[in-house]
């Protein structure tokens, strides 16, 4: 019988723990992974966003807070830009195209965009429009809608659905407007936060019943294309360093990397508590195989009576604490799958961002190999046990 | 001559401080091929003897040479390749592993020496009588058949030596002498010597000559009687 043999024998009679203890490093690897995974895509995805846009412009106020508003269509919107600023931006030479979008309505939680047409013109990822796939564009004359496909599966909206929008960013059925949208067109999937809004046509927004007719023709943010970097540097200094008025937040990504920054400590802590989960997995495979030793210590004996050397005994514990590491490992992929799926789709309801749990991510080479290490460490103590034992003591009684 | 003891001591600290001899040998051999019996009573050395023998032991002093090889003064990886390869050891208690088959226990034996031999393992188990049970656990076995199994598996290497220590210490008159019976059968047959010790005279009487090893070991004769452990 080779030496892989006897291991896996000895992990077959030892069944329980073993299936026991393979779980612990299961879901130690399985978190290791999910804890960097997420962190690595959500700050890749948050920050690389595809949204066609270079920049945004709003009132005086957080850039953070306006880029969350008008790209990730997460929180409320820091204030109002008049129409004429809108216009004053979209004439300036050095901007390519301004989209001018207006909040401050829902339906059932999902948010209403109001939005000039030329949004659908832009490419959010290179050779990629906004695209509609079931229906037609909203006419921007008419109390039209086109979902994103992500409401859409959400609301279980079709073409030619009508619904009443409610006032506010936060669904509540007693601010209902009277207006009735019609679902024009359902869009095609962007894998981007616009898969969780409803589009409608800009007038509509500023004009429904019950908003301030003194700011109908406001806008929440201007979303715009600029013609090359120098422009955002010229601008940057013009609007947020000289200026009082308006708030530019450029480039979107920096916004958003000052966002982790901020949150880097938690992060931080997370992995820390995935090392420590870790580390306890690893000591979970000391304290089984360890305490098996009493009760082996004649297997071990007779054994070593039969011709096994110290060294055998001592690589035979080694590879059985590394072949209990190896099977939580792989099974950690099943629990960091599990993970990821779920974690994956909150963040995705929640934000509109969209991790790929499949996407191979270098934590998933070194975390099961860190894993495996950590085992076949973690059986040292019990090896150095194994490898003490005393032959003529433990095979049988002296006479 | 295949085993050559000379001027051999062993022995062990005591809880008081003081040093219990238990194994004082001038001279002891074995030709190849022999069969002898020592006849120990409990207290005289035996195991000791044996486990020096075998290697599992480190003697304090004297000369073990196994087929002209000196194993006394070797490394324990070296003693514990020699046993593999060249001693086939029956215990009193079979020391089969519970968890392995009867073939399985045999070629474990095998594993640790020239390497395993599932034939050879399934030959000598079919030899012995347990051709039909090769898959069974030693649980699933009578007493006597674990026995053949323990039988088997010190034969499996082709050793040269087979030291069994009292071998039907644990079997019922009948068993016991079918057991002896196939010791020493499958031992002339595989071409071992065999050193048996025992106290049984019933397994004494069949061997000539039988040697008293409280005659051959001196510390036997020691005021305790009795050895002590580490």
């Amino acid at each position: 019988m080779s030496l892989l043999q006897i291991v896996l024998r000895s992990l077959r009679q030892h069944m329980l723990s073993t299936v026991i203890t393979a779980f612990s490093i299961a879901l130690a690897s399985g978190l290791l992974m999910s804890v960097w995974v997420v962190k690595d895509q959500a700050r890749e995805n948050f920050t690389g966003v595809d949204s066609g846009f270079d920049g945004v412009f709003g009132a005086r106020g957080s850039k953070l807070q306006l880029v969350l508003n008008s790209i990730f269509h997460l929180e409320a919107s820091p204030g109002n830009l008049s129409w004429e600023q809108y216009e004053r931006i979209a004439a300036d030479r050095r901007v390519a195209t301004a989209v001018p979008i207006a909040v401050g309505d829902n339906y059932k939680g999902y948010r209403l965009v109001g939005v000039t047409t030329n949004l659908f013109g832009i490419e959010y990822r290179a050779g990629k429009k906004y695209a509609v796939r079931d229906g037609y564009l909203f006419n921007p004359e008419r109390k039209q809608a086109v979902v994103g496909s992500f409401a859409a599966e959400r609301l279980r909206l079709k073409v030619g659905d009508t619904f009443h929008p409610y006032h506010g960013l936060i669904f509540d059925e007693n601010q209902q407007h009277a207006e009735t949208y019609v679902v024009s067109g359902i869009m095609e999937p962007s894998n981007t936060p616009s898969d969780r809004v409803i589009w409608i046509p800009i007038a509509g927004l500023q004009n429904m019943a019950g908003h301030n007719p003194e700011t109908a023709t406001d806008v929440s943010a201007v979303l715009v294309k600029l013609r090359g970097s120098s422009s955002g540097m010229m601008m940057n200094q013009e609007f947020n360093l000289q200026g009082n008025v308006m708030t530019f937040a450029w480039p979107i990504a920096d916004t958003l990397s000052k966002l982790f920054n901020k949150i880097a400590p938690v992060e931080m802590v997370l992995r820390a508590v995935a090392l420590l989960v870790a580390l306890v997995a690893a000591g979970s495979i000391l304290a089984s195989i360890y305490n098996s030793m009493n009760e082996r210590r004649r297997e071990i004996a007779i054994l070593r009576a039969l011709g096994a050397r110290r060294s055998t005994i001592f690589a035979v514990v080694v590879l059985e604490a590394g072949g209990i590491a190896a099977l939580g490992a792989v099974a950690g992929f099943g629990v960091y799958f599990v993970i990821m799926s779920v974690a994956a789709w909150l963040i995705r309801q929640e934000t509109g961002i969209v991790l790929n749990p499949l996407e191979l991510e270098p934590v998933m080479f070194w975390a099961p190999l860190a894993m495996l290490v950590l085992g076949a460490l973690a059986g040292v103590v019990p090896a150095a046990k194994a490898y003490r034992t005393d032959v003529a003591e433990n095979l049988t009684p002296i006479s | 001559m295949l085993l050559n003891i000379e001027n051999l001591r062993k022995s062990y600290g005591t809880p008081d401080g003081s040093v219990q001899p238990v194994v004082d040998v001038a001279s002891f051999s074995i030709e190849s091929g022999q069969q002898t019996a020592l006849c120990g009573t409990s207290g005289t050395g035996k195991t000791t003897f044996l486990n020096l023998i075998a290697g599992i032991l480190q003697p304090d002093d004297g000369l073990i040479e196994l087929d002209g090889r000196p194993i006394s003064g070797i490394s324990e990886a070296g003693r514990d390749r020699l046993r593999a390869r060249t001693i086939g050891y029956i215990f009193q208690t079979f020391n089969l592993l519970q968890g392995y088959s009867c073939v399985e226990n045999v070629l474990l034996g095998m594993s640790f020496g020239p390497g395993a031999d599932r034939s050879r393992a399934s030959e000598l188990l079919e030899r012995v009588g347990l051709g039909q049970r090769l898959d069974h656990l030693p649980r699933q076995l009578s007493t006597g058949q674990q026995q053949r199994v323990a039988v088997a598996r010190a034969l499996a290497n082709r050793p040269k030596l087979v030291l069994a220590d009292e071998p039907t210490g644990n079997l019922d008159p009948a068993a016991a002498a079918e057991s002896l019976g196939l010791i020493r059968e499958t031992c002339r047959e595989n071409g071992a010597a065999l050193l048996l010790v025992s106290h049984d005279r019933g397994v004494l009487g069949q061997f000539d000559p039988v040697r008293d090893l409280a005659e051959i070991n001196r510390a036997a004769a020691w005021p305790s009687g009795k050895e002590v452990q580490p």
